[in-house]
């Protein structure tokens, strides 16, 4: 039991809370700019590279001033790069039919990579050095000090977005227009303003998925590749459009990825751990087949 | 021959044969892209499938991988499009009757998903290894007369896929095809049904994928996962017809000879232009400055010229010519 949970719950739980964080940003692009933004992952890398290189300028290794010191900087960096991005490439095309912004952003997440790869090379790095403390609770619980941090810091950003959805006037603006662009315009809304903090906070939170996976694992160039299906699994699987769908989805798959390596029958791993990354497209698969919407009935295109 | 003269020619029958792989690969993507609509993210699957498919197929028996049935070529081709074709069939069921995002979500995880099982099944695919000895046609032929007999099987091939598709966009299948993807309302309005036509595009331009797959694996005569990369596999054939064209099966050909002209020549001059301004690693990094510029280049035809260099030219109706 203890390593079930110590093992597979808890780094599932650690797993699923960065897919959640990262999709609440494909989910909100894909309900407001209504376009699947491919280059996202590569935006959430940038932010985890930016934010290794402003640890090697300030010397700060420890977590406290990765996340709550350098973090915040790395993440105004960033949004001004998905800023710039947006106005030169995605702006322009706003008018044409949206899968065209799709092939754009298809063609930014090979622009943005080759960008990281040429700047700071394709040699894994590391933003913690060390081995981290673990603490137990109860006896049996294991944790260790990196999972802790990263755990709170999601349910802290997750809960800044409900405050923001729920009691901002731009959070009611964002959801307004997911449900409905052509009432919210006609309503009056600044249809720019709602673009641009769509992208504030999309690249904000895939900025901390990054670094806290960073954090847990190492940094290379194709950590957010490797992150994009599973958070349009998570997006789908929580209904396209639904910031709540994303975060319930991304701790769904990252949950399900991590238990499917468990000796559930006999003692081998159920599933072999190379084909973890093929748990979100299966769960994506079979939601499509079921129920589109997703479980928070989001938009059906 | 002067050497010289020699070493060139071999370079530009090499720069032919990639860039009639690359025209068949873009010809069936417009099948998908052009004529219906459909984007596809994974062409790299589809390609692959094919790929694998006629190396298995195709090599002598060999304990570091399935197959080694030593079928004959034209045999595995078909065999290879035919699962492709089974494949693109079963994600269309999926994603056709979605908004087209889901089906571009879609093809780009069919793609991972297969470099997952060729990378994990070592007994079956040699993993990270490859599959190596591929054969090719007329490789027994004396140098250079066996380059020559595979660039023109390479051509003939690639003629015989224009001509199919150019038959198929002339025809009352190909008006209705564009009918659904310019207006899907008033096709449906006129009793078209919409699902079964996409299909028909998608598992088709998905077959021909295959084909230019199979191909590709003759002439690399080695493959693994790399040769899956969703850089040289899915999105320079995308670059490749935006900016020769899309719709229009002359700018799908054009695009993908002179994209891979511009791709393959660059990489011979990128790196030397990279140490003038003494860049460390120079040889490494002009890939990332080749890669970037493509995608610079895309965005620029996407903004600017979204119809591309050969604009697509619709049949005339054949009511107007008084029929």
């Amino acid at each position: 039991m203890a390593e079930f949970i110590n093992f597979y719950l808890i780094p599932g739980i650690v797993l699923g809370s960065i897919y959640a964080l990262g999709a609440i940003g494909v989910t909100l692009t894909f309900g407001i700019l209504r376009f699947a933004n491919f280059a996202h992952g590569e935006i959430m890398t940038l932010g985890v590279y930016i934010t290794w290189s402003l640890i090697q300028l300030s010397g700060f290794n420890s977590m406290v001033h990765i996340f709550l010191l350098i973090m915040p900087v790395s993440m105004l960096l960033t949004i001004l790069a998905a800023l710039l991005i947006d106005r030169g490439f995605y702006k322009p095309l706003r008018a044409s039919h949206t899968i065209i912004l799709v092939i754009a952003s298809f063609g930014m997440m090979l622009m943005v990579r080759s960008v990281t790869q040429f700047y700071w090379g394709v040699q894994l790095k590391t933003v913690l050095p060390g081995i981290q403390p673990r603490m137990t609770f109860f006896d049996f619980l294991n944790i260790s000090a990196k999972h802790i941090w990263i755990i709170c810091g999601a349910l802290v950003l997750m809960y800044a977005v409900h405050y923001l959805l729920t009691y901002t006037k731009i959070g009611k603006a964002m959801r307004a227009m997911s449900d409905s662009p052509e009432l919210a315009r006609l309503t009056g809304i600044d249809t720019e303003r709602v673009v641009l903090a769509t992208w504030i906070i999309g690249t904000a939170l895939a900025v901390a998925a990054g670094v806290f996976l960073a954090v847990d694992t190492q940094v290379e160039t194709m950590m957010g590749f490797n992150l994009l299906l599973p958070m349009f699994a998570a997006a789908i699987l929580g209904g396209v459009g639904k910031p709540y769908g994303a975060m319930a989805g991304g701790l769904i798959i990252g949950i399900a990825e991590e238990l499917s390596s468990y000796p559930w029958i006999g003692d081998q791993a159920l599933l072999s751990p190379g084909y973890k990354q093929g748990i979100a497209f299966a769960i994506m698969i079979l939601m499509l087949l079921w129920r589109p919407t997703g479980l928070f009935r989001g938009r059906s295109f | 021959m002067d050497p010289v003269l020699y070493g060139y020619m071999l370079y530009v029958i090499s720069l032919l044969t990639m860039g009639g792989l690359y025209a068949i690969l873009t010809l069936g993507l417009n099948v998908q892209w052009g004529f219906t609509g459909l984007f596809n993210a994974g062409i790299a699957g589809f390609f692959g499938i094919g790929a694998y498919t006629a190396a298995f197929l195709t090599t002598s028996p060999d304990s570091s991988h399935i197959g080694g049935l030593e079928f004959p070529y034209v045999v595995s081709w078909l065999v290879a499009m035919v699962i492709a074709g089974v494949i693109a069939f079963l994600v269309g069921k999926v994603c056709l009757q979605l908004r087209s995002d889901y089906l571009a979500i879609a093809t780009i995880g069919i793609a991972e998903i297969f470099r997952l099982i060729v990378n994990n099944e070592l007994w079956a695919t040699n993993g990270a290894r490859g599959v190596s000895e591929i054969p090719r046609p007329f490789e027994s032929w004396p140098e250079p007369y066996n380059q020559f007999a595979f660039l023109a099987v390479v051509l003939i091939t690639l003629s015989l896929v224009y001509w199919m598709t150019e038959i198929a966009r002339n025809s009352p299948w190909g008006r209705v095809m564009t009918a659904i993807r310019d207006n899907e309302t008033s096709a449906k309005a006129a009793g078209k049904n919409i699902e079964t036509f996409r299909m028909e595009g998608f598992v088709i331009g998905a077959m021909v994928m295959a084909l230019a797959g199979a191909l590709m694996a003759h002439y690399l005569k080695f493959i693994n996962p790399g040769t899956l990369d969703p850089l040289l596999a899915t999105f320079i054939v995308f670059v490749m017809l935006i900016i020769g064209g899309s719709a229009n099966n002359k700018g799908a050909v054009l695009g993908a000879f002179l994209i891979w002209t511009i791709w393959s020549a660059t990489e011979l001059y990128a790196a030397d232009l990279l140490s003038l301004f003494n860049v460390e690693d120079a040889g490494i990094r002009s890939a990332y400055v080749r890669i970037f510029l493509i995608g610079l280049l895309l965005q620029i035809f996407l903004q600017k010229f979204p119809q591309g260099i050969l604009p697509e030219k619709r049949p005339s109706s054949p009511t107007k010519n008084g029929a």
